[in-house]
């Protein structure tokens, strides 16, 4: 029974992890606390509900067309909304506040054109018998979530430890004005990592939908919260900080449903953001830039 | 309290307007404070939830006097903006807005989940003793006191705490303590509003306190802008009429409002009013 519980844990932080990775990283290089970034993981389910629905796709191209496509969201969203801010090197909370305000009219246009009803995959789109070891179920549905996030993860690792374009992303992330006096393209690298925070986040859209099988348009609000904690434990713009939280909320949540009651996950979530602010502001793992006022 | 007949009709008719813009006002005043000092509270929707369930539950399941309740509701509001206020008011600004947001949407989840606070049903049958001239009473109040509060010395030292922390620190303004007092009395204000609301409405529910509410206040403030404690509050104002007078708008409204932040944040920095106080020199 905890084994079983521990897997599913360990399966739901997956996704949980995937979705604050790119918010994490968002936040490290481009210093934004971007609010819309849930509006790219409603948009994800969005895109494979419709790929799979009306165009039939499987859901091995429905993923990819979905990560991709609200990645292209995230850098037009980003375009839109804060060059300008960055250009002026305005105050962190203006652009925190613009994000706001978008993401609320977007929840909301969504919202007016599909409706507030919760929409499902179609139920052929991935097989429902689960595979048994030792006893512990594991269905398809969550060895594909384990599965993409692992590759994405390793994928992500690469890019920014083994190639040119990972190199000058951890510039800018440590000093823009450095990064951009040494040749880097500072304004092509934000743009490739919004994309690259939107693909991450509608990646997670599609697998958190698939996995509940619930899509609406305010699911990447809900997911918000999830978000939140796990890269204040993690720490600000801490990717490996953010693998570690997600993977140990997603834990803690389902062993507090199974020993508790599944009506205390947001409050055991909330608690512990609050507990990490009042001891360790960086974030358990300590590897954050602390950021004073 | 008697009205002459003509006004009795008036309010009658529209009482819920007038309700509305009267706690609007209110929670417009309660975003302000926090903004006046820099910082940016996304909670001021669970702020109001907190003193609306709070004073509910003191009416319904404790049989109190409204004249208890209605002092009482900022508490557990004030408790609350304490509990995230210490930790993140030291660290710069994201922590608490994101903070603050979290607890919207727990708070939400909390009111779904429990069975005492009515669950997705929310608390009905709560007696109305929500008065208008209580309303316009504390929002009269609270206007003339953040009025003479932003004339006094504790007003330069939060203006220049907004305009850079580091420098009125180093003037000997105690940043921290004033974010906290900024965070509890908005808090405060947006509890007593949230008790308000409860008693003129009769029902309760969780979805009433939860992300859209929250985006809509901080709305009023960007509409009016904050260079005098009456510009949040004609931005509530107009921006709770525009659904009343046009027709089909109350779909819209979501998306407005999101824009009119937008807006306001890329274009209209100093808001709709941009208004400042003036003073005399020291």
């Amino acid at each position: 029974m905890l084994s079983q519980q521990l897997v599913n844990g360990v399966l739901l932080g997956a996704t949980y992890a995937l979705f604050a990775l790119g918010f994490t990283l968002m936040f490290g290089v481009l210093r934004v606390i971007n609010l819309t970034y849930g509006f790219y993981f409603s948009a994800g389910a969005f895109i494979a509900l419709f790929a799979t629905r009306q165009w039939g796709f499987s859901i091995w191209l429905a993923l990819p067309l979905a990560a991709i496509g609200s990645g292209l969201i995230a850098v037009l969203l980003d375009w839109l909304l804060l060059t300008r801010l960055r250009a002026k090197g305005a105050p962190e909370l203006a652009s925190l506040m613009v994000t706001l305000g978008a993401v609320l009219a977007l929840y909301s246009a969504m919202t007016l054109l599909f409706g507030p009803d919760i929409r499902r995959l179609p139920p052929d789109v991935i097989g429902a018998d689960a595979l048994v070891f030792a006893g512990i179920r594991v269905t398809q549905a969550q060895f594909l979530v384990v599965g993409t996030t692992a590759v994405l993860v390793l994928a992500l690792v690469a890019l920014m430890r083994g190639t040119r374009l990972g190199v000058g992303i951890r510039a800018m992330a440590e000093r823009p004005d450095a990064a951009e006096l040494m040749g880097i393209d500072t304004a092509r690298l934000a743009a490739l990592v919004s994309f690259l925070s939107g693909f991450l986040a509608g990646a997670g859209g599609v697998l958190i939908g698939l996995n509940f099988n619930a899509i609406q348009p305010y699911m990447g609000e809900q997911m918000m919260l999830r978000g939140f904690v796990v890269i204040i434990v993690g720490g600000l713009g801490d990717l490996r900080g953010a693998l570690i939280a997600g993977l140990l909320l997603g834990v803690i949540e389902v062993l507090t449903a199974g020993y508790l009651d599944s009506g205390l996950k947001e409050a055991v979530a909330f608690a512990i953001l609050v507990a990490v602010l009042w001891t360790r502001p960086s974030g358990l793992f300590g590897q954050a830039v602390l950021r004073r006022a | 309290m008697t009205y002459p007949p003509w006004l009795d009709d008036f309010l009658w008719t529209y009482q819920n307007v007038i309700h509305a813009l009267g706690i609007n006002g209110l929670l417009a005043l309660s975003m302000y404070v926090v903004l006046a000092v820099g910082q940016l509270s996304l909670g001021q929707a669970a702020f109001m939830g907190l003193g609306a369930y709070s004073s509910a539950l003191m009416t319904l399941k404790l049989h109190l006097p409204f004249f208890v309740v209605l002092p009482a509701s900022c508490v557990v509001p004030a408790l609350f903006a304490l509990a995230i206020g210490v930790p993140t008011l030291r660290l710069s600004g994201v922590y608490l807005a994101i903070a603050t947001i979290g607890l919207g949407e727990v708070l939400r989840a909390i009111y779904l989940n429990l069975d005492v606070l009515g669950g997705a049903l929310g608390l009905s049958g709560i007696p109305q003793r929500t008065e208008t001239w209580m309303i316009y009473l504390l929002l009269i109040v609270a206007i003339a006191v953040l009025w003479r509060v932003g004339h006094s010395r504790i007003g330069r030292a939060m203006e220049a705490m907004r305009e850079d922390p580091n420098a009125a620190q180093v003037m000997g303004v105690n940043v921290q303590r004033y974010r906290l007092g900024a965070l509890v009395a908005s808090a405060v204000l947006a509890g007593v509003a949230g008790a308000l609301g409860a008693h003129a409405s009769n029902f309760i529910g969780p979805n009433e306190y939860g992300f859209e509410p929250a985006v809509t206040i901080l709305s009023y403030a960007l509409l009016g802008g904050i260079g005098t404690p009456f510009a949040p509050v004609l931005g509530a104002w107009i921006l709770t009429l525009l659904p009343e007078v046009l027709r089909g708008f109350s779909d819209f409204r979501g998306v407005f409002n999101g824009l009119i932040i937008v807006l306001a944040v890329l274009f209209l920095p100093n808001g709709l009013l941009a208004l400042r106080m003036k003073r005399r020199a020291a």
